[in-house]
């Protein structure tokens, strides 16, 4: 591709995602564009490129934008979620499951790990108030080869940078030549499995707070409201969603309301309202 | 308009820096070397310096010591970046003042998350 055709797909991802692209991985960017090209009868991404100026459709923009996304992740992805996780959800928790001193969490496409040892270096600055708690934080993803990846919890110096403050970086990472190893013991935190999201939810028990973010993109609406049904059934009343930051269940399911003033975290529908008394 | 003050012996490694934060709408100025960035800062106070350190150039972290000092010289937020990336240079970094780090080379999207990361964006 050309420099104006990079420009043209970075701007595009952009407008389209939120999601900043470096024009720097143009290798990357045409291997992920080369099977969309294909399946529209086109030679390749340059093709791909002029079809979309010459005739921009949804359904094109929808294809590229995906296929340029579809591993993307980051630690503390978006910020704010991991912020409200941290400051709001998790003290709630303490407080609604005193009595059980225990509660589970489950990133339902964790991609290569960012998100669920996110998570971990969360409950890991908490320790001090965690202390007696039994707290578990499973990690399901589709592709083995992302799980595979996550689970080895090593990271190159770009992913590493992206989203992790440095601080966090010195304590919890190891740096192996030019790579960089998550502490075993935030390893030990997460329970990695493989999982299709179509497949069915129940075998994999309850979860108070469930982080299915960035995912159903890629269903239909059909199965976009089926899935968000099952996680419903798998949450307790005062659970918690968290979805990506431009994904809605609006029109979807209506298992699920939006926070005030959050974007992308949900809770049930007919469940206690925020700010009201702990169920019990 | 948030502003960034480039520090980089190297003219190329400038460039880049600041088309990254031109493009996230953050003004830039540059210096070559530390004497040249402290007389910026003298004369205007940045929002954030990119700061350079990698040795043999020790400029970098006389340079940091030297901005603290300075009258409203603890309010930039300084990103130290080098092309060292072992434990201890970035220690000694966030020891000496540094708000964050940069592993060189570095990307856009780093550039953008880092400086998301200092609360500048
Ligand atoms: C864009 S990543 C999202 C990663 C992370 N949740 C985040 O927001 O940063 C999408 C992930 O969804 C996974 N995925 C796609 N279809 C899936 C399915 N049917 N079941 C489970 N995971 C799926 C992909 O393998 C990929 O790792």
């Amino acid at each position: 591709m050309r420099p104006d055709d990079v420009a043209f797909l970075t701007g595009l991802v952009a407008e389209k995602s939120g999601l900043a692209l470096s024009a720097d991985k143009v290798a990357l960017m045409e291997s992920r564009l080369m099977p969309v090209a294909r399946r529209r009868g086109l030679k390749g991404p340059r093709e791909l490129v002029a079809a979309i100026r010459g005739r921009p459709s949804d359904a094109l923009i929808r294809d590229v934008t995906e296929a340029m996304t579809v591993d993307d992740t980051a630690f503390f992805r978006d910020t704010a979620p991991f912020a409200l996780f941290r400051d709001v959800v998790l003290p709630q928790l303490l407080e609604r499951r005193a009595a059980t001193r225990a509660f589970r969490i489950w990133c339902a496409a964790a991609a290569t790990g960012q998100e669920p040892y996110s998570l971990a270096m969360i409950l890991k600055e908490a320790a001090d108030s965690l202390t007696g708690w039994r707290h578990e934080i499973v990690a399901t993803d589709v592709s083995a080869g992302m799980l595979a990846k996550a689970r080895a919890g090593v990271y190159s110096q770009f992913e590493v940078q992206r989203g992790l403050p440095v601080q966090m970086l010195m304590t919890y990472f190891t740096k192996r030549d030019a790579l960089w190893e998550i502490d075993p013991a935030l390893r030990a935190m997460v329970r990695f499995r493989e999982f299709d999201l179509r497949h069915g939810l129940r075998p994999l028990g309850r979860f108070d707070v469930v982080f299915c973010r960035n995912v159903l993109i890629y269903f239909d609406d059909e199965t976009k409201g089926r899935v968000l049904n099952e996680i419903r059934s798998l949450m307790p009343d005062d659970g918690v969603l968290f979805l990506g930051q431009s994904e809605t269940v609006h029109g979807i399911s209506d298992g699920f309301t939006p926070l005030p003033d959050q974007r992308g975290v949900f809770r049930p529908a007919d469940g206690p309202a925020p700010g009201s008394p702990a169920s019990s | 308009m948030t502003s960034c003050l480039v520090v980089d012996p190297s003219k190329v490694a400038r460039t880049v820096a600041c088309r990254f934060l031109q493009a996230l709408q953050i003004e830039t100025t540059e210096a070559a070397d530390g004497g040249e960035a402290l007389a910026v800062c003298e004369a205007t106070m940045p929002d954030s310096v990119l700061l350079d350190w990698t040795p043999p150039a020790t400029d970098g972290m006389a340079f940091l010591t030297a901005l603290r000092r300075l009258p409203g010289g603890d309010r930039p937020r300084v990103l130290m970046c080098s092309s060292r990336t072992d434990p201890d240079h970035i220690r000694q970094a966030m020891e000496a003042g540094a708000d964050e780090y940069i592993m060189k080379p570095f990307d856009s999207e780093v550039i953008r998350s880092k400086f998301a990361q200092v609360g500048l964006l």
